[in-house]
């Protein structure tokens, strides 16, 4: 392993599925299955559906509709910063039987 | 279950390599002992990380091959596709040996799931190692004895790549209700009626189930084969809802 910072690759896009464990290691739910919408052009549909840039360390969710970014999840060595600015609204199930 | 049995913030735990195997020349399952594992459902994944000795840390996602059964008595198994210019994958596939801990912190994801008590039709497409998480659909199905219909189309780049290619022959004969069908987009086995080619229209339309059945469908592989596949599902007039799909990464 080198000992540049663990980035798997800017240009490949993976999707909300692989926020999973760093949400989950944030909140007590899986916010994976929750449905996001989009302040830029209303859409919604599942976080998991969101396409992803960054590696775990800053990553970038984008609304697979228009393209805006929709969420942000930047580590600090003590911290977690989430930035949904670009979600009107989150809406979390409870079950998930 | 992995949103209620897991109380509270999910950490990384130390796992122990119990078993390896090949499946192929150049893909390993991994069967890890993990205490106080809560179980899972089949889709779902872990992340995996690595710590060099002078802390460098990489971090990868890993879907969990194996079901989990009702009774419990379960095991944890990945299985890894090596990457030759890989930063994580040749690690696995090749150094980790039986004894030796990794770190592991799932199970994770609860979308792109199958639940057995879904009646729906299901189709899966699946590009390469993509074909994890649905042998673990696959499997959970036959664990759970259910009836619905389930036919997998599975491409892969010549037949020595394709994963679990045994028990998926043996499956097709013992599990009532499950078909698969194989695309192969460099090599052939010999007297394939077709040239090698990458997974068309006539392929989902002829061996997935039409829309009129409002299967559920679920794509995983490499990004573009994912972008690919939903987009011909959505062309044959699936529901875009009733699409999941889960990108690994890279091109196929
Ligand atoms: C939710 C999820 C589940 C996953 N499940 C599995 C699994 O069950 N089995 C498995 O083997 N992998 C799985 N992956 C992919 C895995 O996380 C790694 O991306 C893969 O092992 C490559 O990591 P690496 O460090 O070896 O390669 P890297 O050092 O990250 O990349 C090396 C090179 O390979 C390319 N590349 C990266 N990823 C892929 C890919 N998936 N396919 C083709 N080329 C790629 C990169 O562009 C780069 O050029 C999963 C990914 C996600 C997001
Ligand atoms: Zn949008």
């Amino acid at each position: 392993m080198s000992d540049r910072d663990s980035a798997p690759v800017e240009a490949t896009t993976l999707d909300g599925n692989a926020m999973a464990g760093d949400l989950r290691e944030l909140f007590a739910v899986d916010v994976t299955v929750a449905q996001y919408k989009c302040a830029g052009c209303g859409h919604a549909d599942a976080v998991a559906t969101l396409m992803l840039w960054g590696a775990a360390g800053g990553r970038v969710a984008r609304c697979p509709h228009c393209s805006d970014v929709v969420l942000r999840v930047v580590r600090a060595p003590d911290r977690v910063f989430l930035d949904l600015q670009g979600c009107v609204r989150l809406e979390v199930p409870l079950t998930d039987d | 279950m992995a949103g209620t049995a897991v109380s509270g913030r999910l950490t990384w735990r130390a796992a122990t390599l119990a078993e390896a195997r090949w499946e192929t020349p150049s893909a390993r399952t991994l069967v890890l002992d993990v205490p106080d594992w809560p179980g899972h459902l089949p889709g779902q994944h872990v992340d995996v990380r690595l710590t060099a000795e002078d802390g460098y840390r990489a971090q990868r996602s890993y879907s969990i091959a194996s079901a989990w059964p009702s009774s419990g008595d379960g095991k944890v198994e990945l299985t890894i596709q090596r990457l030759d210019d890989g930063e994580v994958s040749p690690y696995l596939t090749d150094d980790v040996q039986v004894g030796d801990q990794i770190e592991l912190r799932g199970p994770v994801g609860g979308w792109f799931v199958w639940r057995s008590k879904s009646t729906s039709p299901v189709t899966l497409l699946a590009g390469g190692s993509g074909v994890v998480p649905l042998m673990a659909m696959i499997r959970a199905r036959a664990d759970a004895g259910t009836k619905q219909p389930f036919r997998l189309i599975y491409s892969v780049r010549t037949p020595e790549d394709a994963l679990y290619a045994d028990e998926l022959r043996r499956r097709v004969r013992d599990d009532a209700g499950l078909d698969v069908h194989f695309v192969y987009t460099r090599k052939t086995p010999d007297g394939w009626p077709a040239p090698p080619k990458r997974l068309d229209v006539a392929a989902v339309n002829t061996y997935g189930w039409p829309p009129d059945f409002a299967p559920d469908c679920y794509v995983c592989g490499p990004t573009t084969f994912v972008e690919t596949a939903a987009d011909i599902l959505v062309a044959l007039g699936h529901e875009p809802r009733r699409i999941r799909t889960e990108r690994f990464g890279g091109t196929s």
